[in-house]
């Protein structure tokens, strides 16, 4: 023990301040990367392959690249055979964002997506009671979509086969992600029902689902579903890929949950039924809040997969941004630009689920209330 | 107000978890306004009987009739039940997620449908009358043992209810808190409260309790007041029980 704090007599030992925590860079360096042999080694040989690769992506992707001025890839290596070809992004935007849907009527898919990004960022910001904020974004979904197809008095009704690009992967994403939240409770609250109806129900459908490749669900979408409808009906593709989508994500979402359900203590749904609370406001206003909190990483993983797996509709004809790309460069003009094509998708798709990712931290340490 | 003059009886109530015969042959009455000690060795079914009294545990066997409503099935009868019946718990059991504030008003305005601002102005009056209105706004992790306790108190207290149950609840606070909470139970007791406690604080049950009850194995094998109970007991498991907890 000190010795010095026995110099002064008991009560009177000074406040001391802490020791110093903010050593320097240098210090920082030597503590955190050269601290032993083997893990300096290590540091050097990461530095050695940040240095292999960064500088020349750098001068692939930004300083020997083709932004304007060439309309075709040939022109691209005329002006700089070296470079990453971005003019075929540029003249190709359009595409990428809005898929077929008739040029004349873009301002409808802009004014949709306003609607729905102002909605989504007030529902997020301000995390209204989780069930308002699901409903007001439904609502901007439906209200969205309505004026993508039917659009308002007199407008051209746009056909969803129309639909391709970031714009369709934001509808499939978005929608699987606001429809799937609800439904994964409901899910969750059926498999630990006491009542045997909806558990074994809710049990089912869920293994059912999980069992099952995505893909596989896609390919039902498309095709055997038509055997089951009755002749005739022209059940919209696009939607029957939603609702596949959607339960998919459900059936994830609602084991998420169910482990959140589970770490819950017994005490609080006995505090709840003491107080009179029913089921469902025990559920609604002291449970799933703190369920869902509890779940948080493994929902938003769970989106973050979601969002990702949209690019599968590909396979069954719908134009994505991979499917819109593959297009692309099979055009003569544009013929094999496929690293353009894959680090241009890469970096829409890592924006979006790296905010994500950030939000649910954001809201963890939001919602942390000290316990 | 209803005619009844008991708050609480309870006739020939048997309960078994399983195959697990933890209740027999209860039997007990309490009148309004009365304080009950139930005391008795661990795994004696104490809880269980008085979470048979807000159904948070059914009996098979018997009547409990608790304000004039008798305890079946009926979901509705149940309700009715759960909002006279306040009830305590050892670990507290508040929201941690709501605010001080937010627990004490959560039910009054989801179950009895009071305005927000006149719930609040309720909840207000009794964390003042458990001397803590100042941790409104505070989370229940951010309180010590006691306070949290007492806000269990204030909490079960918003819903105004005429009979409360006390499941052991200073047994998980350290000894230096134990007191602010008794305090504030022993104010409730003199206010009237029909209470039924289950606690080993010996000196609580002299001062405030009307009868103490002593169960083991699943039976009430003693009842008696206070200080009859304490200077007097008549059972042998009663008895070493009592040198037990008294060493
Ligand atoms: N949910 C349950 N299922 C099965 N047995 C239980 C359950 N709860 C309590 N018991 C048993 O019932 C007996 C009485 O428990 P309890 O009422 O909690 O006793 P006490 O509160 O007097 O310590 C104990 O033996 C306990 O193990
Ligand atoms: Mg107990």
């Amino acid at each position: 023990m000190s010795e010095q704090t026995r110099e002064y007599p008991v009560g009177e030992s000074p406040e001391l301040p802490a020791p110093n925590h903010q050593p320097g860079a240098v210090k920082w360096v030597m503590e955190n990367l050269f601290s032993s042999i083997p893990n300096g080694i290590v540091t050097i040989l990461g530095l050695a392959f940040l240095y292999m690769v960064i500088p020349p992506f750098i001068q692939w992707a930004f300083i020997d690249s083709v932004v304007l001025g060439a309309e075709s890839r040939q022109e691209c290596n005329a002006i700089n055979p070296d470079g990453a070809c971005w003019a075929f992004i540029y003249r190709r935007w359009d595409q990428f964002v809005y898929g077929f849907y008739p040029a004349d009527e873009r301002w409808r898919v802009n004014i949709s997506f306003i609607l729905v990004a102002i909605i989504v960022a007030i529902a997020l910001v301000e995390r209204l009671r989780a069930i308002k904020g699901i409903i007001w974004v439904a609502l901007a979904l439906v209200v969205a979509c309505i004026i993508l197809i039917v659009g308002f008095f007199g407008l051209e009704r746009v056909p969803t086969n129309k639909f391709g690009g970031f714009m369709l992967t934001l509808i499939i994403g978005l929608t699987g992600i606001f429809a799937s939240l609800p439904i994964g409770i409901v899910l969750a609250l059926s498999r630990l029902s006491t009542l045997p109806i909806f558990s074994i129900f809710a049990t089912i459908f869920i293994e059912f689902i999980r069992g099952v490749p995505l893909i596989t669900l896609l390919f039902i979408a498309s095709t055997l579903l038509s055997y089951f409808l009755p002749p005739g009906t022209n059940f919209d593709l696009l939607v029957r890929v939603l609702i596949m989508v959607t339960l998919f994500s459900a059936a994830y979402l609602a084991e998420v949950i169910r482990g959140g359900l589970a770490a819950i203590p017994r005490g609080q749904y006995e505090a709840a039924d003491a107080l009179g609370l029913s089921y469902w406001k025990s559920m609604r206003l002291v449970i799933l809040p703190q369920a869902l909190k509890i779940s948080i990483p493994g929902i938003v993983s769970s989106f973050i997969g979601l969002f990702k797996d949209t690019t599968l509709v590909l396979i069954i004809g719908l134009l994505d941004p991979l499917g819109i790309g593959q297009a692309a460069i099979a055009d003569v003009k544009w013929i094999a630009l496929s690293n353009e094509l894959y680090v241009f998708i890469a970096i829409f798709f890592f924006i979006f689920c790296f905010s994500m990712s950030r939000y649910s931290l954001y809201l963890e340490r939001k919602l942390h209330t000290g316990h | 107000m209803s005619e009844e003059k008991n708050a609480i009886e309870i006739k020939k109530m048997h309960k078994w978890y399983g195959d697990f015969h933890v209740l027999r042959d209860i039997d007990l009455t309490v009148k309004k306004g009365e304080i009950i000690v139930v005391c008795g060795p661990s795994g004696s079914g104490k809880s269980t009987l008085i979470r048979c009294i807000n159904r948070l545990e059914e009996h098979q066997q018997g009547d409990i009739i608790v304000d004039g409503i008798e305890l079946t099935n009926d979901v509705k009868k149940i309700d009715e039940v759960r909002r006279e019946v306040g009830m305590c718990f050892q670990h507290f059991n508040l929201f941690p997620h709501l605010t001080i504030l937010e627990n004490c008003t959560l039910a009054p305005i989801w179950v009895r449908g009071t305005p927000k601002v006149e719930a609040e102005e309720i909840a207000m009056n009794f964390l003042e009358k458990v001397k803590i209105p100042e941790q409104a706004a505070k989370y229940p992790g951010q309180l010590s043992g006691g306070q949290q306790q007492r806000v269990a108190i204030a909490r079960s207290l918003c819903m105004m209810p005429r009979i409360m149950l006390f499941d052991e609840p200073t047994s998980a606070l350290d000894p230096e808190m134990i007191k602010e909470v008794l305090d504030v139970m022993t104010d409730l007791a003199k206010d009237g409260m029909t209470m039924i406690v289950v606690t080993h604080e010996m000196g609580f049950a002299k001062q405030v309790a009307d009868r103490v009850i002593f169960m083991d194995v699943g039976q009430i094998i003693e009842e008696n007041t206070p200080h009859e109970f304490f200077d007097n007991p008549q059972n042998e498991r009663t008895k070493l029980f009592l040198s037990q907890i008294l060493h």
